[in-house]
C-alpha cells in the first residue's frame, strides 16, 4: 500500500471524529497563534487541512495538531494554506471601467478621500487602485489603507515587485479596464520582475489588520474588500458587515466581489446599489 | 452496490466533449427530480450564463449559475461560474472560492467532489464525462472512499477518453456507462428515493 492510499484509508476510518478534531484544531491556531479560522467555510478549511496533511505526510488530525502546537514555522505555513493569496491586478476589468464610470464622479466631489482596501493580500488590487486613481487626477487627495492579517503579503505588497510573466497578463486586464495611459509607465523592468513606480505608493499605508478580530477604520469613504468574504460562513460574514458599515462615512462605497452580496446580511438595509452588477454599493444618508 | 434513498447531490465533472452528454442527461430527467445537480464544466473566461441559459432551454429542470451561500434544492441544476472553484458545505449551501486553479482550471472537479464528499460521505453521486485532462480523478476518488456512488462515462462513448480513462484508474468506479444508461440509473435512483419519501 502506498502511502497516499494508507493516509486516505486512515483518514476514512477518523471520518467520524474529523469535525470535532477540526474544531479542537482551530481553536489550538487561534489560542496560541491568535488566528481565528473558526467561522471559515467548513468545506475550505478541510480540503486546505487535508492537503497539508497529504503533503506533510502527516496520518492524522492528532498529528498534524502537534505539528502546529510545538513547531512555530509548520503553524505558520498552516496558517498560510488558509489565508487567500489569489489575486491579480486589474481583475474582472469590467469592475473598474464600472468604478471610473459610477464612483469615480463622486470621489471628484470630496476634497479628501480615505480607501480601505481590506484584505488586500500581496497587493495587486491596491496598485490598480492607486493607477486608476492617478489617470483620475484624484490620487493626490487620497490616503489608500492596504490591510491584510498576513504579514508576509503586507511586505510583498509594501515592496510591490511582481514576476514579468504576470504582468504581461496584467497588462490585458489594464487595458480592458478603461485606461486612460501606458501600463509600462507605472513599472520598472528588470530581468524576470517589474517593481511598481514609487509615485503609486506615495499615499498607501501599508498595515496589518484582521478582520475577524479587529476594529473598525472611521470615517472612510471608499473600501474595496473582493472575494474575500466568500471564505466565511454567514456569521462571519455579518459581522464584518457590521464593521464595514460604522467604518463607512454616509455615503460612503462598498466595493464587493463579483459573486457577492448584501443579501441576506442585517446590513442591506444601509445601502444602496450603484452598480448591482459590479457590486458596488452606496451607503445611505439615512439609516 | 447497495442505493440508498437519500442522496444529497449528483456532481457531473464534465470537459471538452461533455456538452453534448450533459445536455442528453439533463433531457431525461422529469422535472420532479428529486436530487439536486451540481455540474463543474471546463470552459473559457467570460461565458458568463450562456451555458446556464442553453442548458435551460433543454431541461425540465431549473438550471442556474451557482450563487454565493446558496442552499442547495431539489428540481435545480446549479453550474460552478467561470474562474471560481465550487464547493459543497456540511449544511448543503454553496462556496465559491478563487483558491489557485487545481488541475489548471478553476472551476476544478476534483475540488468539487473532494468537498462535497467529506461534507455528505456515502449519500454523494458522482459522474465523470468526457474530457482531456485528468481533472475529477482524486475527487471521484474521494467519493469512492466515503462509499458514495461513483460513475464514469465509458471511454468508448467518450469524444475525449483521457478524463474518463484517468477517473477509471484512480477510483475503480461503481458504474462504467454510455450516456443513455447513465440517464437510466439516474432515474432508477430518483424513483427509488421518490417512493422512500411517500412513505411518510
Amino acid at each position: 500500500m502506498d502511502s497516499s492510499k494508507k493516509i486516505d484509508a486512515i483518514l476514512e476510518a477518523e471520518t467520524s471524529t474529523l469535525d470535532y478534531l477540526t474544531e479542537s484544531l482551530l481553536s489550538v491556531v487561534f489560542e496560541k497563534y491568535g488566528y481565528d479560522f473558526r467561522n471559515y467555510s467548513k468545506a475550505h478549511v478541510k480540503r486546505r487541512l487535508l492537503n497539508r496533511m497529504r503533503l506533510s505526510k502527516l496520518e492524522s488530525i492528532s498529528m498534524l495538531q502537534h505539528q502546529i502546537m510545538h513547531d512555530s514555522s509548520f503553524a505558520i505555513q498552516f496558517i498560510k494554506d488558509l489565508s487567500i493569496s489569489v489575486t491579480e491586478m486589474f481583475r474582472d476589468p469590467d469592475f473598474y471601467l464600472a468604478f471610473r464610470d459610477r464612483v469615480v464622479p463622486i470621489l471628484k466631489t470630496w476634497p479628501y478621500i480615505k480607501i480601505w482596501h481590506a484584505g488586500c493580500s500581496t497587493g495587486e488590487e491596491v496598485y490598480s487602485m492607486a493607477i486608476l486613481l492617478k489617470e483620475e487626477g484624484l490620487y493626490n487627495r487620497v490616503q489608500i489603507y492596504a490591510t491584510d492579517f498576513n504579514n508576509d503579503s503586507i511586505k510583498q505588497g509594501k515592496e510591490g515587485i511582481y514576476s514579468v510573466e504576470n504582468i504581461k497578463k496584467y497588462a490585458r486586464n489594464y487595458q480592458a479596464s478603461g485606461a486612460k495611459g501606458t501600463f509600462s509607465d507605472y513599472y520598472h523592468a528588470q530581468y524576470d520582475s517589474a517593481i511598481m513606480a514609487p509615485s503609486l505608493k506615495k499615499n498607501i499605508v501599508w498595515a496589518n489588520h484582521n478582520l475577524v478580530t479587529d476594529a473598525d477604520f472611521t470615517e472612510t469613504q471608499v473600501i474595496v474588500c473582493r472575494n474575500v468574504l466568500i471564505y466565511f460562513n454567514k456569521e462571519l460574514q455579518n459581522k464584518v458587515h457590521h464593521l464595514f458599515n460604522s467604518s463607512l462615512v454616509k455615503g460612503g462605497l462598498l466595493c464587493l466581489g463579483d459573486k457577492e452580496s448584501l443579501q441576506f446580511t442585517d446590513c442591506s438595509h444601509n445601502y444602496e446599489a450603484l452598480s448591482k452588477k459590479h457590486k458596488i454599493f452606496k451607503k445611505l444618508y439615512l439609516q | 452496490m447497495k442505493i440508498l434513498n437519500d442522496y444529497k447531490a449528483i456532481l457531473i465533472g464534465a470537459s471538452a466533449g461533455s456538452l453534448k452528454i450533459i445536455t442528453n442527461i439533463l433531457t431525461a430527467l422529469p422535472k420532479d427530480f428529486t436530487i439536486p445537480i451540481l455540474i463543474v464544466q471546463h470552459r473559457r473566461n467570460g461565458a458568463d450564463g450562456i451555458m446556464a441559459e442553453l442548458l435551460n432551454d433543454h431541461s425540465q429542470l431549473r438550471v442556474k449559475e451557482a450563487d454565493e451561500k446558496e442552499k442547495i434544492r431539489a428540481g435545480t441544476v446549479y453550474l460552478a461560474p467561470p474562474n471560481y472553484h465550487l464547493l459543497l458545505e456540511p449544511d448543503l449551501t454553496l462556496t465559491l472560492t478563487i483558491d489557485e486553479r487545481v488541475n489548471y482550471a478553476r472551476p476544478s472537479i476534483d475540488v468539487l467532489f473532494e468537498t462535497a464528499a467529506e461534507s455528505c460521505k456515502e449519500k454523494i453521486i458522482g459522474i465523470i464525462c468526457s474530457g482531456g485532462n485528468t481533472d475529477g480523478a482524486f475527487g471521484l476518488q474521494q467519493i469512492k472512499l466515503n462509499k458514495g456512488i461513483t460513475i464514469v462515462q465509458n471511454p468508448e462513448t467518450a469524444e475525449v477518453k483521457s478524463m474518463p480513462l484517468a477517473a477509471i484508474q484512480a477510483a475503480n468506479p461503481d458504474y462504467i456507462l454510455s450516456p443513455e444508461e447513465i440517464s437510466s440509473l439516474l432515474l432508477t435512483i430518483h424513483e427509488n428515493q421518490k417512493s422512500h419519501e411517500f412513505e411518510y
